[in-house]
């Protein structure tokens, strides 16, 4: 009995150290999103009601202009930022990896704004953009007078703004990742190519990206992630506008629970967030697992 | 005769045109990067009238710290005019606690979901590890309401229990992969010595974790001091961070906008994360790959 108890001390111990992760897991995850979902069905605007009522949230939710507005806005914005910061970040790498030098100087500069919070890029970008003293500015003050760069006011430009100051947040850390994986790939793959006789690019394209499949995806899932969370970049540099031509559904959940005081229509929106989200990641959670378990069977 | 004299630096490589072409590429991108700050430094020190000229790029010429003070003691956030030290003063009272808090949970989840075979640590893994992706939103509500039924809304412990719940799949994964790296003898040897569960972490694995630690604290500074969203909803009037105040200076402004001012308040509330950033060097990289990694 006695050479048992400290191991049983150790178990109980184990769960003490696992409470508040598991208290987490039953009220947080579980709990609150239950009950998001479950306000969503209901008839709730100000304060959450029982009156139960389907699917007639979505049916709103769908038939509001806003809220298209903020999918096709996201759908825009992930697909050219998620483009355009992997394309960009990977170039650099490559650029960074033909022993350069400078190379510490050049990394620290591409990859010290993405240390910065989104809301002080929104609010640079919203300075450099200003069609009144900025690149529009420049442009007129060099002798074009008709140079026009007003993107960030207009309706149907203003969302590429958002892109541009995303992409500059966060190419250097697709090229943080990217290098990682570049100074990865064995010396003897590159002599085996020089001995073939291959042109460097072509050595890139054919045999160094299909090797370079975890970097990508490392790089692609925290893209793909601060896209859905889109909000504070929205909010300090157009605030949603002009109109509502940059707002996001993160922007639109938030705005529906503390200023409209809507929080069907809100929780509504959350739960068509939180199923995109399950429809892009689950696929790729179960491809990572069977990975792991094949790696475990080898 | 100049091909003779034989040229200095590491690897000394001929200038082709294709050597031309990638240091013109990387040029223009360090200057797409650095413009920014530049611009946000010349426009802080300078003063309105010459910010009207419309010269943006200009250096000022006569370089003024006005701008800062302002932005420091004395710039509005709506009704108040107290400057950003403010939520300067809020964000520090808000990452301290939140950074060790965070920490403590997260390692001492990741230490037990290593070495103890605990029935449900499955499951408590996968289930963080999903979580990770879902947006905050879906959560917000629910959250806002269990807080003012436990009488704790708005306040400072409100938002310190709120950045470690959404700290602690990065930090749980952290540690996790950390410990699970460790050899498991470490682990048996201290047991068959009789040290119980909180002894090993204490004495045997944080010791060793050292390396984690400093990665940790550097992910959750930048990322608490970074955070907007959470710090809007949960942390009351009183206690808005910097980030928060930086944003209703700027974009709640009435009448003329003080674009310097603007700029000197942007710099402040990034010169934390700068600072962390550029003291760190390669353990910044470190601490974002070891928290992507994923599994």
């Amino acid at each position: 009995m006695l050479a048992i108890r400290p191991r049983l001390a150790s178990r109980l111990a184990a769960w003490v150290a696992l409470s508040p992760a598991l208290a987490v897991l039953v009220v947080v995850y579980i709990g609150c999103t239950t009950w998001t979902i479950w306000i969503s069905m209901t008839a709730s605007r100000m304060l959450p009601s029982s009156n139960f009522v389907g699917l007639r949230q979505y049916e709103a939710l769908f038939a509001n202009e806003r809220w298209t507005v903020s999918v096709s806005n996201l759908v825009i914005f992930g697909t050219m930022f998620m483009i355009a910061s992997l394309a960009l970040g990977f170039l650099l790498a490559v650029a960074i990896d033909q022993r350069v030098r400078a190379e510490n100087l050049l990394r620290s500069i591409f990859l010290y704004p993405f240390s910065m919070s989104f809301v002080v890029t929104g609010l640079v970008w919203q300075w450099v953009l200003n069609p009144t003293f900025g690149i529009e500015r420049i442009g007129k003050n060099l002798g074009f007078a008709d140079f026009k760069f007003d993107w960030i006011v207009r309706q149907d430009m203003v969302i590429y703004c958002l892109v541009f100051a995303a992409v500059w947040h966060a190419a250097g850390l697709v090229m943080a990742i990217m290098l990682a994986g570049l100074r990865g790939i064995d010396e003897d793959i590159w002599k085996a190519a020089r001995v073939d006789g291959l042109p460097t690019w072509r050595v890139y394209v054919s045999i160094v990206v299909p090797m370079m499949g975890a970097s990508f995806a490392t790089a692609s899932v925290l893209m793909a992630t601060s896209v859905v969370r889109l909000y504070d970049l929205s909010v300090a540099m157009t605030n949603g506008g002009p109109g509502i031509a940059s707002e996001v559904p993160a922007k639109f959940v938030m705005d529906h629970l503390f200023e409209r005081q809507n929080i069907g229509l809100a929780t509504a929106a959350a739960t068509s967030m939180l199923i995109t989200v399950a429809a892009v990641v689950g696929p790729f959670l179960y491809w990572q697992s069977r990975r792991r378990a094949a790696a475990g069977a080898h | 005769m100049v091909a003779m004299v034989e040229p200095t630096g590491p690897r000394p490589r001929p200038l082709t045109p294709a050597r031309i072409g990638l240091y013109a590429f990387l040029f223009i991108s360090a200057l797409f990067f650095l413009v920014p700050l530049y611009v946000m430094i010349v426009t802080s020190l300078k003063t309105m009238p010459e910010i009207r000229l419309g010269n943006l790029l200009a250096l000022p010429s006569a370089p003024s710290i006005e701008a800062w003070v302002k932005a420091w003691s004395s710039a509005c956030t709506g009704l108040t005019c107290n400057g950003i030290s403010v939520g300067f003063f809020n964000s520090v009272k808000i990452l301290v606690p939140s950074v060790i808090v965070s920490i403590a949970v997260g390692s001492l989840t990741g230490y037990a979901l290593s070495f103890w075979r605990v029935p449900v640590a499955g499951i408590l893994f996968g289930a963080l590890m999903t979580v990770a992706f879902v947006p905050y939103q879906i959560f917000i509500y629910p959250l806002v309401r269990i807080f003012a039924s436990a009488g704790i809304s708005n306040s400072l412990p409100a938002i310190v229990i709120i950045h470690t719940i959404f700290g602690l799949p990065t930090m749980t994964l952290l540690f996790r992969n950390y410990f699970a790296s460790l050899p498991i003898e470490l682990f048996k040897a201290a047991r068959v010595d009789g040290a119980g569960f909180f002894r090993i972490f204490w004495s045997v694995m944080l010791p060793m974790a050292t390396p984690m630690l400093i990665v940790a604290v550097i992910l959750q500074v930048t990322g608490i001091w970074n955070d907007f969203i959470l710090g809007l909803v949960f942390a009351g009037r009183e206690n808005l961070p910097m980030t928060v105040q930086l944003n209703n200076i700027v974009n709640s402004t009435q009448g003329e906008r003080t674009y310097n001012v603007d700029m000197a308040a942007t710099l402040l509330t990034a010169l934390v994360p700068l600072v962390v950033y550029f003291a760190s060097g390669r353990w910044f990289v470190r601490g974002i790959a070891a928290g992507a990694v994923k599994g």
